[in-house]
C-alpha cells in the first residue's frame, strides 16, 4: 500500500470539508474493498475520509411504507434487523449472504453501492425493489444512480448517507457464487411492489453492471411463478466472461437463479 | 505518522505508525502479538481474523487507525489466564488444527460464531459461516466439529449458571 | 499427558502454542537491525532483460540496496540444481538450463526475480522494487505443453532443443505391444490432470542473518528439510560452508511439498544479508506464492488397456507429456518419472506395462512434488481407466477392479515396483458396505425425482511411500540417500529428548513420536520432547515428504531405541545383580523378572551419568543415535467410494458420501492419521471439483490469488467416513506404511468416476467446475435425444 492520510469524518458535513482539502482524497466506508484494492497498490488516494463513524449515516428506521437504511450500516446490521427481516426478507437475506462474517461486519451499504462493482449484491436490491438514494445533496432514483461498472451517479464529494427501499409486497434474492471469490456470478432480485409492478434486477453477470430482464418482469407481471421465467433466456451478448463462467453459462445461471428466486419469495 | 491507541486484550496500548500501517501489522509489529497471521492479500483466508468492539473482523482489511480507541481482542487474549476459552479447548480436543497457521483466525471466527448463533450451530450454517477463512491441513471435519462441541458445551454452561 | 503408547487416540503436545497465538513461524521472528527484502519481478512471461536501471530506487528513503543477477553471479552464487538425474531412452542426460537466483539475462516466467530491493522496512522495500526500471526486449512464449513441443515453438534454454528435457520410458515396450496386439478388447483415452499451486497458509519466508565476526549464517526458513536445504545451499549455491550455516525450520504454516525446494528468495537472503551486513527478512506474500511456489501435477496423457476376452487386463500403453515449467526445480525430474510411472500397475495384476514421458519446457512458473507428487496422476490415469474400461465392456466397476486385483504378495510388477503386503479386497468390501454401494439404485431413482442427478465413483489407490532405499534410488539418478536419522538422549533425571531428522509442518510429530517412546518405556509422553528443525540441534536428517516421517523416520528413532534399551538394561541388570536377559521394562521401570527388584527408569539415568558405578569398561551416558535406511518402498492401498449428486440447472456438484478405507499398516495415532486422511481427501476434492492454475496464452497468470484460483472452503466439503484395514508392512521395525498423501492420491479419480456416472458423459476434465459440469451434462442429454 502506498502512504495516505487518514481522517475520521465526525459529520457528513466534516466529511465533505475534508474531501474538499484533499488532493485525491477517497472516502472511506467499510474499506472491505477499498483497503485490498490499495494493499495491491491499485489505489493510491491522497487522503482517506472515514465515514463509519459518522452517528448520522447510521441506523436503520420503518418510514412511511419504505425502510430507510443510514449508508454506513454494516451488512451484518442489515442482515440482523427486524425490521428489515420482517418487511424485506429478501434484502435481509442479501445482505446476509454477503462477502463471509467478518467483511459483513464492516463492509456497508453506501460503500458497497458507491463502488458498483458489477459483481456486488446490493445494486440488484436497489433496482428491484426501486430504492431512492440520499446523498447529501440530493434524492435520486436507483436506476439514475448506478450508470455502469465501477461507475455512478456521483459527483466528486457527494456522499451517499441513506437508502430508502419501499417495502414490496414480496421479493427475494438468489446468487450463484463464483467458485473462487465467491462474489455474484449471477444474482437476481425479483420484487413485487405494493402496486404490482414486478422488477427483475441481475448482477454478476452483465458487462455494464447491474441489468433489468423486462421479458421476465412482464412474464411474472401476469403470472408470478417460477414457470413464468423458466423459459426466458437472456442474450448472452453483453454477459460476463472469464474463466469460471462463458457468457453462455452465465445467461443460463440468470434463469436459473430467476426461477429460484421467485420459488423463494 | 499517527499515533494510534487501542485496548488491546484489556490493556491499553499505544504507538506511532504510518497511516497506511493495517491493523494486523499494529497488533503482530508494533505490539509484538504474533498469534494474528497473514495468508493471502485479498482478504479471504481469515487468518488475520480478530474481534473490534466484539466482533469478528479481518484485521488485513482495516487501517490501524480506523481502530483507533477501539477494543481489540485477539488469539492471545481469549483464554482466562491459563484456562483455555472452551473453544481453544475443543480445537485441541477434536484435532480442529494440524499446522495451526490458519488456527488462530479459525477461533476467532468460531467464537465470533456462537456469539451470534448460540447453540443453534448445526454443521451446514458452521460450513456456511466459515466462508471467510480458509484451511489447507484439515479439510475443515475436525474444526466443524470442534466448533460445534464448543457450541453445545457453552450452551450447557449458560443452561447450568441461568 | 499419561503413558500413551501405540495406538492411542492422544491429544496434540504441540497444540497449547498454536491454539494460544505462541506459535513461532518465521514470520514472527525479529532480530535486531533487520531489514526486509522486496523482489522485482517479470511482468513477462519470456523477455530479455536489456538493461535494469536502480538509480532512482536507490534515492529513495530507507533503501539500503538494490541487488541484481550480474552481481549475484560475480559473488560466484551458483544455480539452482535438480537433485535427481533422469536419462531419456537414448541414454543422454536430462537437459537443464540455468536457473539463476536473480536472473540477468533472460526471464522465462511472469514472477522470475530479477532484483532485489533491501530497505528498512517491508514499505520502502516495496514502494522502492516498484521504482527499478527494467526494460525487457519480450519474446514469444510457449505456455502449454503441447504448444512447447511443436515445430518452430519459442526456445527457452539452449540447452534443451525443441524444449525436450527428457524422453523417457519404463516397461517392455516390446512384449506391451504384443499384448495389445492380441487383446480381444482396447480401451482408450486421454487424460488431463490439472496444474495446482499448493497454498500451504503460511506463505514462503526467510530470515537470513551473517554474522561478520564468525562469518557464520542463520536462516530461518519455511522448510520441510532444513539439512537438506543447508546441504544444497552449500555444496551447489557456495552461499556458505555447511559448517559456517545455521538452518532452523521453526514452526512450519503447512508444505504439501512446496517447502521442500530451495528457492531463489532463500538463496537471495542469505546472500544479501552478507551484502548489507544486516539481517534480511522476506516474506511473500500470496501472489507471489501463486507465482513462485512450485506448482503441482500438469501431465496430458493418452492410454489404452488391452483386456483378453474374459476382461482380464493384458495391457496397458502410456504415453505422458509433462509440463515442468521454465526451470527444473530440485525434485522436478522424478515426479513424473519414478514417482509416476512406477505406480501404473495399480493394485491390478497387469502383465505388461510401457509408459513414455516426455518432459517438457515452458514459460510458467516451475512445476515439482506436491501432496502425493506423480501418485495421484498415476492413480488418476489408472482409476479413471478402470472405471471406463468396466462401462464400456459392461461390468460393475467393481466386479471389474476386483477381478484384476493382485492377491498375492510379494507381487512384483513390471514397472520396478515390488508390492510387500496388501489386501485390496478388504479395502473395497469394507467401502463397499459402509457407503452401502447395493442400494445405491434406489437412492439415484430418489434424487431423479428431486431432479438431481445421482453418481457413484470408485477409487482403488496405491502408492509408494516411505521414500526410500537409498542404494535403489541412487540407481535410478537421486543425488541423495533416503534414510533418516534419529538421536535418543535420556537425560540424568529420566526426562528424554528426542531429535528427529523428520520435520513437523502440521503432522504433529511432538506427539506420534513421544508416544512410541511411551510405549517403548511406559513412561509419561510429558516428559519425552521432540526435537527437530534446527540444524546446529540435530544430526543431519531428510526431511519431511512422501508419507515417510513414520515408516522412514520413527524407524529411526526406534533403532536408536533398541540402543538405549540395550544399555539401560546392562546398567539394570549389573545395579540389580541380575542376568540382562532378565531385565524386562514395563511401566517407566525396569525389573528382573521372577523377583520384585526393580529401578525406575530415572534411576537408571542418573546411574548413567553418575557413572559411580556401571558394567567394566561401559561409557557414561545414555544417549544414541542411528540412522535408518529403509529396505522397500511402503505401499499403503485403499478404496475410496464417493456419491455425488449433480444440479443439472447450474451443473454444481455436492458430494453426498465420501467413503475412505484406507490399509495404512500400523497406526501410532488414529486421530492424527484420521487428520491426514481428511486434509489429504479436500485436497484431491479440491482437484476434481474446484482448483486449477490458468495462464492466458501470453503466459499471465490469471489465478494469482483467492479472487481466481478456488481453494476448497468449509461449504465446499462433506465429512467424511473413514475406516481402516490392517496389513502390516514388513519392511520396517513399526509394520507402518504411511498416511500423509493417501487422500489426495485417492480421491480425485472416486469424484470424478462419481459425476461422470451421474451425468452419464465420461468426458469430464478436472476441475469438474459447475460450467464445465453443466455443459458435459447438456452434451449427454443432447446425444440421449438423437
Amino acid at each position: 500500500m502506498y502512504e495516505t492520510q487518514y481522517h475520521r469524518a465526525s459529520s457528513v458535513a466534516d466529511a465533505a470539508a475534508l474531501m474538499e482539502k484533499a488532493e485525491d482524497g477517497k472516502f472511506l466506508a467499510g474499506g472491505q474493498t477499498l483497503i485490498p484494492t490499495m494493499k495491491q497498490r491499485l489505489a493510491a488516494p491522497s487522503d482517506l475520509i472515514d465515514l463509519r463513524n459518522i452517528a448520522e449515516m447510521k441506523g436503520i428506521s420503518e418510514e412511511g411504507g419504505a425502510i430507510k437504511i443510514g449508508a454506513a450500516t454494516s451488512h451484518y446490521a442489515v442482515a440482523s434487523s427486524d425490521v428489515v427481516k420482517r418487511l424485506i426478507p429478501g434484502l435481509a437475506a442479501l445482505a446476509g449472504g454477503i462477502g463471509d462474517p467478518a467483511v459483513r461486519h464492516m463492509g456497508t451499504i453506501g460503500g458497497s453501492i458507491s463502488n458498483n462493482d458489477p459483481a456486488a449484491d446490493y445494486p440488484a436490491a436497489l433496482i428491484a425493489l426501486g430504492a431512492t438514494v440520499v446523498t447529501n445533496q440530493r434524492s435520486l432514483s436507483a436506476e439514475d444512480f448506478f450508470t455502469g461498472m465501477f461507475d455512478t451517479a456521483l459527483d466528486e464529494g457527494e456522499i451517499v448517507t441513506a437508502v430508502s427501499f419501499p417495502v414490496p409486497e414480496k421479493s427475494a434474492y438468489s446468487k450463484y457464487p463464483n467458485p473462487a471469490s465467491r462474489y455474484a456470478m449471477a444474482g437476481v432480485f425479483v420484487a413485487k411492489g405494493k402496486d404490482g409492478a414486478v422488477k427483475v434486477a441481475v448482477t454478476g453477470a452483465g458487462q455494464g453492471g447491474v441489468f433489468r430482464v423486462e421479458e421476465m418482469e412482464n412474464a411474472l407481471s401476469s403470472n408470478w411463478s417460477a414457470d413464468a421465467v423458466a423459459g426466458i433466456s437472456i442474450p448472452a451478448d453483453d454477459l460476463l466472461a472469464d474463466i469460471h463462467g462463458s457468457a453462455e453459462y452465465r445467461a443460463n445461471l440468470v434463469t436459473v437463479m430467476a426461477k429460484r428466486a421467485v420459488a423463494a419469495a | 505518522m499517527t499515533t494510534v491507541s487501542m485496548t488491546l486484550n484489556g490493556k491499553k496500548v499505544s504507538a506511532n505508525v504510518e497511516d497506511r500501517t493495517l491493523l494486523v501489522h499494529y497488533i503482530r509489529e508494533a505490539q509484538n502479538l504474533t498469534g494474528t497471521h497473514v495468508g493471502c492479500d485479498t482478504s479471504q483466508c481469515g487468518a488475520c481474523v480478530v474481534h473490534v468492539n466484539g466482533e469478528a473482523v479481518k484485521s488485513c482489511s482495516m487501517l490501524a487507525v480506523q481502530a483507533d480507541g477501539a477494543e481489540v481482542t485477539t488469539v492471545e487474549g481469549l483464554a482466562n489466564g491459563t484456562e483455555l476459552h472452551p473453544v481453544q479447548a475443543a480445537f485441541r480436543e477434536h484435532h480442529g488444527l494440524q499446522c495451526g497457521f490458519c488456527t488462530p483466525g479459525m477461533i476467532m471466527t468460531a467464537v465470533d460464531m456462537i456469539r451470534r448463533h448460540g447453540a443453534h450451530l448445526d454443521e451446514k450454517t458452521i460450513r456456511h459461516e466459515l466462508e471467510g477463512n480458509i484451511c489447507r491441513c484439515t479439510g475443515y471435519h475436525n474444526i466443524v466439529k470442534a466448533i460445534k462441541a464448543a457450541a453445545d458445551q457453552m450452551a450447557a454452561m449458560k443452561t447450568a449458571a441461568e | 499427558m499419561g503413558v500413551q503408547g501405540i495406538g492411542a487416540r492422544a491429544l496434540r503436545k504441540e497444540d497449547k502454542r498454536f491454539i494460544t497465538g505462541k506459535g513461532r513461524y518465521t514470520d514472527d521472528m525479529t532480530l535486531p537491525r533487520m531489514t526486509y527484502a522486496s523482489f522485482v519481478r517479470s511482468p513477462h512471461a519470456h523477455a530479455k532483460i536489456v538493461s535494469i536501471d536502480a538509480s532512482a530506487a536507490l534515492e529513495m528513503p530507507g533503501v539500503d540496496a538494490v541487488l541484481t543477477g550480474e552481481q549475484l553471479v560475480g559473488d560466484g552464487i551458483g544455480n539452482l540444481i535438480c537433485g535427481w538425474m533422469i536419462h531419456s531412452k537414448d541414454g543422454t542426460p536430462m537437459k537443464m538450463g540455468a536457473w539463476r537466483a536473480l536472473e540477468p539475462e533472460t526471464v522465462r516466467f511472469v514472477g522470475q526475480a530479477v532484483a532485489v530491493v533491501i530497505a528498512d522496512t517491508q514499505g520502502q522495500a516495496r514502494d522502492a522494487a516498484e521504482a527499478v526500471l527494467v526494460e525487457y526486449e519480450e519474446l514469444p512464449a510457449a505456455v502449454t505443453s503441447t504448444d512447447a513441443l511443436k515445430e518452430g515453438a519459442p526456445q527457452l534454454h539452449p540447452e534443451a532443443p525443441g524444449n525436450l528435457i527428457y524422453d523417457w520410458d519404463i516397461g517392455d515396450e516390446a512384449a506391451t505391444n504384443a499384448a495389445f496386439d492380441a487383446a480381444a478388447k482396447v480401451v482408450e483415452m486421454d487424460v488431463v490432470n490439472n496444474r495446482l499451486a499448493p497454498n500451504p497458509m503460511e506463505p514462503r519466508a526467510a530470515v537470513a542473518d551473517y554474522d561478520t565476526a564468525e562469518e557464520h549464517y542463520t536462516l530461518y526458513t519455511t522448510s520441510q528439510n532444513p539439512h537438506v536445504a543447508r546441504l544444497v545451499l552449500s555444496a551447489f549455491y557456495n552461499v556458505a560452508p555447511e559448517h559456517k550455516l545455521r538452518v532452523i525450520a521453526p514452526d512450519v504454516g503447512g508444505g504439501f511439498g512446496s517447502k521442500i525446494f530451495i528457492y531463489p528468495e532463500e538463496i537471495v537472503a542469505l546472500w544479501a544479508s552478507k551484502r548489507v551486513g544486516r539481517p534480511v527478512k522476506w516474506v511473500s506474500d500470496r501472489t507471489e506464492a501463486f507465482l513462485t511456489d512450485a506448482h503441482g501435477r500438469d501431465h496430458v496423457s493418452h492410454a489404452e488397456l488391452a483386456l483378453d476376452a474374459d476382461n482380464k487386463i493384458t495391457g496397458f500403453r502410456v504415453k505422458t507429456v509433462a509440463n515442468l515449467g521454465a526451470y527444473m526445480s530440485l525434485f522436478s525430474s522424478s515426479v513424473p518419472t519414478y514417482l509416476y510411472a512406477t505406480l501404473l500397475s495399480g493394485q491390478y495384476d497387469i502383465p505388461n506395462i510401457h509408459c513414455n514421458v516426455k518432459a517438457v519446457y515452458t514459460n510458467t512458473t516451475p512445476v515439482d512434488a506436491y501432496r502425493g507428487a506423480g501418485r495421484p496422476e498415476a492413480t488418476f490415469l489408472v482409476e479413471r481407466m478402470m472405471e471406463t474400461a468396466a462401462r464400456q465392456v459392461g461390468m460393475s466397476p467393481a466386479e471389474f477392479r476386483r477381478k484384476n486385483f493382485i492377491r498375492s504378495f510379494p507381487h512384483q510388477t513390471p514397472v520396478i515396483m515390488c508390492y510387500d503386503a496388501g489386501d485390496y479386497d478388504a479395502t473395497l468390501d469394507a467401502a463397499l458396505k459402509a457407503i452401502d454401494y447395493d442400494g445405491f439404485p434406489a437412492r439415484k431413482a430418489e434424487a431423479a425425482r428431486r431432479g438431481k442427478l445421482r453418481g457413484m465413483g470408485l477409487s482403488c489407490y496405491i502408492e509408494a511411500c516411505g521414500i526410500a532405499p537409498s542404494a535403489a534410488v541412487g540407481s535410478l539418478g537421486a543425488g541423495v540417500g533416503l534414510w533418516e536419522s534419529a538421536e535418543v538422549r535420556v537425560n540424568p533425571v529420566g526426562s528424554i529428548e528426542v531429535l528427529t531428522g523428520s520435520h513437523s509442518h502440521g503432522q504433529g510429530h511432538e506427539t506420534t513420536f513421544a508416544q512410541l517412546i511411551s510405549e517403548r518405556f511406559g513412561v509419561d509422553t510429558d516428559t519425552v520432547s521432540i526435537v527437530h528443525g534446527d540444524t546446529d540441534k540435530v544430526q543431519f536428517g531428510m526431511g519431511t515428504y512422501g508419507s515417510r516421517s513414520g515408516a522412514v523416520g520413527m524407524s529411526a528413532i526406534v533403532k536408536a531405541l533398541d540402543k538405549v534399551e540395550a544399555k539401560a538394561k546392562k546398567i539394570a541388570a549389573h545395579l540389580m545383580e541380575a542376568s540382562e536377559g532378565d531385565i524386562q521394562i514395563e511401566g517407566g521401570e525396569l525389573k528382573v523378572a521372577g523377583t520384585d527388584k526393580k529401578l525406575t527408569f530415572t534411576e537408571v539415568a542418573l546411574a548413567a551419568y553418575t557413572a559411580h558405578n556401571l558394567p567394566e569398561g561401559m561409557e557414561p551416558g545414555l544417549k544414541e543415535g542411528a540412522f535408518y535406511d529403509p529396505t522397500n518402498f511402503t505401499f499403503p492401498a485403499g478404496t475410496y467410494a464417493c456419491e455425488v449428486e449433480v444440479d443439472p440447472e447450474t451443473g454444481k456438484t455436492e458430494i453426498v458420501n465420501f467413503v475412505a478405507a484406507d490399509d495404512f499398516g500400523k497406526i501410532i495415532n488414529p486421530m492424527i492419521v484420521e487428520g491426514q486422511v481428511h486434509g489429504g481427501i479436500a485436497q484431491g476434492v479440491g482437484q476434481a471439483l474446484l482448483e486449477s492454475v490458468a495462464y492466458d496464452e501470453t503466459g499471465q497468470l490469471l489465478t494469482a490469488s483467492y479472487m481466481d484460483y478456488a481453494m476448497p472452503r468449509a461449504d465446499d466439503l462433506p465429512s467424511y467416513t473413514l475406516l481402516t484395514t490392517e496389513t502390516i508392512c514388513p519392511g520396517n521395525p513399526l509394520g507402518m506404511k504411511g498416511c500423509g498423501e493417501a487422500g489426495a492420491i485417492g480421491s480425485p479419480p472416486a469424484v470424478i468416476n462419481a459425476i461422470t456416472d451421474a451425468i452419464n458423459n465420461n468426458d469430464l476434465a478436472m476441475p469438474a467446475t459447475p460450467q464445465r459440469v453443466w455443459l458435459a451434462s447438456r452434451a449427454a442429454l443432447a446425444q440421449a435425444a438423437e
